[in-house]
């Protein structure tokens, strides 16, 4: 027993905090490896043109995108050169467009249903044809709230 | 010796010189996820789907205000080529008609607006002339709203939003585009 008390009175109990900020920083990369940033695989060149009159879109859970453009350099192959329509984070066509919408609107509360906005991300270069369809598609949908996506423009 | 670090071991604290890092490790962390990604555009309601054609409505001529963006991005306003800059005083004197004048509309509520594009023309185009128009909208709901309230539109409730709206409808018709040009 006694032997026990001497060895207490000696040691000091302090844990050693020198490779605590080693530990913090190995946290953090872990953290930013595997964080998947939402939509980071833009597949399709979009630069969206500037506006003034602008709104801002509140809840971001009420809002889906599309996005239009000409593919990237390194889906030129997959994909043509000609704008393409992505959803999601893959190309589709027009006709994948309810499909989605529907994919979104289960997702929501049924009484904000009516609040639902399509954000149109569109390039700027991008010709009015797709848009046009696009537009008509989520018309026959019955999504009619959207939103043209700009950068606000210095006046 | 021994004494001294039993009065050590009494005054025992967490060594709080690492908390520093570690809120910064914590800024860093948030500031690299946080997408910052600008939720911003022109909102817009689309006419609601219908199979059948749509009826065709006569108006006066002097009741629209006819915008035509060609494959060119060129812009035909009422019979005459104009420039995107010119656009928003345009459709301004056009809705209020200060002067009465015999071609211009005969009533704000009269007033519409139609525009038509070509499926060539870009859309950086058609968004800067739908811009314009949305500008001329605003401001002259503005300059109504100082009028009526001494506020700017934006700072109105919802009645008397819809005040305004009355007396100035946004009335913007969009035509199915033509396909003269080339993709």
């Amino acid at each position: 027993m006694s032997k026990f008390n001497k060895k207490r009175g000696k040691s000091k109990p302090e844990v050693s905090t020198a490779s605590l900020p080693d530990i913090i920083f190995m946290l953090l990369f872990f953290f930013m490896v595997t964080t998947v940033l939402r939509d980071a695989s833009l597949k399709v060149q979009n630069s969206t043109p500037q506006a003034t009159e602008l709104t801002k879109l509140e809840k971001k859970s009420l809002v889906n995108y599309l996005y239009i453009g000409a593919p990237k350099e390194e889906f030129k192959a997959e994909a043509g050169t000609k704008p393409r329509l992505q959803l999601g984070d893959k190309f589709a066509s027009t006709a994948d467009i309810p499909l989605f919408l529907e994919n979104h609107r289960v997702k929501i509360d049924e009484r904000q249903r009516g609040l639902i906005t399509s954000s149109l991300r569109v390039d700027r270069n991008v010709t009015m044809g797709i848009v046009s369809d696009v537009k008509t598609a989520l018309r026959k949908s019955n999504q009619l709230k959207v939103n043209y996506s700009a950068k606000k423009k210095a006046e | 010796m021994a004494k001294k670090s039993a009065k050590d071991r009494m005054s025992n604290e967490i060594n709080a010189g690492s908390m520093a890092d570690i809120a910064f490790l914590l800024l860093i962390f948030f500031l690299v996820t946080t997408t910052i990604v600008e939720d911003k555009g022109i909102l817009v309601r689309l006419p609601p789907w219908s199979e059948e054609p749509p009826e065709t409505l006569k108006f006066k001529t002097r009741n629209v205000y006819s915008i035509l963006v060609n494959a060119n991005n060129d812009l035909l306003v009422r019979g005459e080529p104009k420039r995107i800059t010119e656009l928003r005083e345009g459709i301004k004197e056009f809705i209020m008609n200060p002067q009465r004048r015999e071609d211009l509309a005969e009533s704000t509520t009269d007033a519409i607006v139609s525009l038509k594009n070509d499926r060539a023309t870009k859309y950086g185009t058609y968004l800067e002339v739908y811009n314009e128009v949305m500008a001329a909208y605003n401001e002259l709901r503005d300059e109504q709203a100082n009028k009526k309230f001494r506020k700017d539109y934006q700072y109105l409730t919802q009645e008397q939003k819809k005040e305004i709206n009355a007396i100035i409808p946004l009335k913007l018709s969009e035509a199915e585009p033509t396909e003269f040009g080339q993709e």
